[in-house]
């Protein structure tokens, strides 16, 4: 049978709408605006955008590591429990992601605005108003609360797999709670912990939405800069120029994580 | 230690519906400002049906969610056959390209789909290329991934055996296909593309590099909407949206616990056969 052909359209279509657009992406960085020669200035010109790309990535590495200390007890608790209640707390996690991620941040402009919820609920106890909006701060919650699901999910496939006998095990062999957990349950939940780090810090490094709603100038993020360029500096050359980076640092990345898991054979965990 | 994850989980869960709860008080508010509440009313829900710019925005969006998942669902369910059947090196090619749409950034697959349309349109010297078809191009291409993902467990827990069944006695391969493995799959298939659907439904980061001004969406709107003041009806409609993919994902949870009941039961007497 030549069933393996079935996947020749697929396969067409992907070489159309994802390899050659990449293609473009790298022509486009590689050449001037004007003249369409062949130039390195679009790449040179990144040194100035250096703080950008350290601040976003710097902002991303903090939210994944909230995520991840924040995510784990929550896996571990949803597959503590009953193989019914599991999948209704599966449920609530992936829920809010369906909802628009424009208006849940919106939402939270409305809380953390100088004259909202928050500001308002401290004023009645005499306090603030506190600069909760337009911060460092302000811009990593919003990360955090977007893109928790992305860390929670993953952990919970791997601890789930967890067989319960290396726990019993390690308890019946003297550990307490916490060198089970620290010899046993952590070691083997590194799989997920890559893959959380991975699907929280890519959407988070490359976010333009959610820095210009709960930051402010001064926590502009390479994603905005990309943004700008094609939606209103109208040079694509340079914003190919910034994607192309983007996207490097980001597999650069991502196999410096995957060498933490070793066995990269199709473990997508999703 | 499982106390204190305990109370993690239950704080987890309150901040991440915080921000669905103002929204769905504010749909009941009187003023328009999302952070102070001015009295119960129903207006907001009734300004919405008697819009006419919201509810077209949103049945656009539903056109390209349902025709995107579909497109994606049946070509993504032959590429997970074909890649099943692929040797390991071709396999982890195809696995290769497959990844590509899901760990690259967002903002760089919409950068990149929007200069190969402006490529083509400067090449077919049409002036406004983006539309419906730019849209539904970029929306299968990130469907696709999710859909294969889906099914590619199916066709592996799936026993070999049955396909053989089938053709020996007497099946077409497509026959073979229809009636015993598309059995076997069809979780996977339903849930990859109602992965699709709601994926394509809510996504704006791709959508507004491709879209173009004949050819709006729901979520592009918004984001247009909030450099203005946002009219608090959109919160009325997202409070009745939620409730719909609420549903919808109870749905998918039945449909999966379905399934697994009858995994378990028919587990038994697949065994026997095998013997």
């Amino acid at each position: 049978m030549k069933n393996r052909f079935l996947a020749g359209p697929y396969l067409i279509w992907m070489a159309l709408f994802t390899i050659i657009p990449l293609v473009i992406v790298l022509y486009f960085a590689l050449t001037d605006s004007v003249t369409g020669r062949f130039t390195l200035a679009n790449i040179v010109q990144m040194k100035d955008y250096l703080p950008i790309f350290l601040r976003s990535i710097w902002l991303a590495a903090i939210s994944s590591v909230i995520c991840l200390i924040l995510g784990y007890p929550v896996a571990w608790c949803i597959a503590q429990t009953g193989p019914k209640t599991q999948r209704f707390l599966y449920m609530l996690v992936m829920l809010p992601m369906c909802i628009s991620f424009l208006l849940r941040t919106l939402a939270w402009v409305a809380m953390l605005e100088d004259t909202g919820m928050i500001n308002t609920a401290l004023s009645y106890l005499h306090i603030g108003p506190l600069p909760l909006i337009r911060t460092n701060g302000a811009v990593i919650l919003g990360m955090v609360y977007n893109y928790l699901p992305y860390m929670i999910m993953p952990l919970y496939t791997v601890i789930i797999k967890i067989d319960p006998r290396l726990v019993e095990a390690a308890q019946d062999l003297g550990c307490d709670h916490a060198q089970v957990f620290g010899k046993v349950t952590l070691p083997l939940s590194v799989p997920g912990i890559v893959s959380g780090i991975t699907m929280v810090f890519v959407p988070a490094v490359s976010t333009f939405y959610i820095s210009q709603k709960l930051g402010s100038s001064g926590t502009t993020l390479i994603g905005d800069v990309i943004e700008s360029q094609f939606k209103t500096a109208y040079n694509p050359n340079l914003g190919a120029a910034m994607s192309l980076v983007l996207m490097i640092l980001i597999f650069i990345c991502i196999g410096l994580m995957n060498r933490f898991t070793g066995d990269d054979d199709e473990v997508m965990t999703l | 230690m499982r106390k204190v994850s305990k109370i993690v989980t239950v704080v987890i869960f309150i901040f991440l519906y915080l921000p669905m709860i103002v929204l769905a008080v504010a749909s009941f508010s009187k003023g328009s400002d999302i952070a102070v509440f001015r009295g119960f009313t129903f207006g907001q829900y009734k300004a919405l049906f008697d819009d006419h710019v919201l509810l077209p925005l949103l049945l656009n969006s539903i056109i390209v969610a349902l025709a995107s998942s579909l497109l994606s669902t049946i070509l993504g369910t032959a590429a997970a056959m074909g890649i099943h059947r692929m040797g390991k090196r071709a396999r982890r090619l195809a696995m290769g390209v497959t990844n590509i749409p899901l760990t690259n950034p967002e903002i760089v697959t919409g950068v990149s789909l929007a200069l190969l349309f402006a490529f083509i349109g400067s090449m077919l010297k049409i002036k406004n290329v983006l539309g419906l078809v730019t849209l539904l191009i970029a929306h299968i291409t990130f469907n696709l991934p999710y859909v294969i993902l889906s099914v590619m467990p199916k066709l592996r827990q799936m026993d070999p055996n049955l396909t053989e069944a089938a053709l020996d006695l007497g099946c077409t391969p497509i026959q073979a296909f229809f009636k015993v493995v598309i059995h076997e799959i069809m979780p996977g298939i339903i849930s990859g593309a109602l992965m699709a659907f709601t994926m394509s439904l809510d996504d704006f980061v791709i959508s507004y590099f491709v879209y173009g001004p004949t050819f709006v969406t729901l979520p592009v709107e918004i984001y247009n909407y909030t450099k203005k003041p946002l009219h608090p009806k959109i919160y009325a409609l997202f409070t009745l949206l939620f409730i719909v993919i609420l549903l919808i994902m109870v749905l998918m949870n039945v449909l999966q616990a379905k399934d697994d009941k009858r995994r378990l039961r028919n587990a038994p007497i697949r065994k026997k056969v095998r013997q």
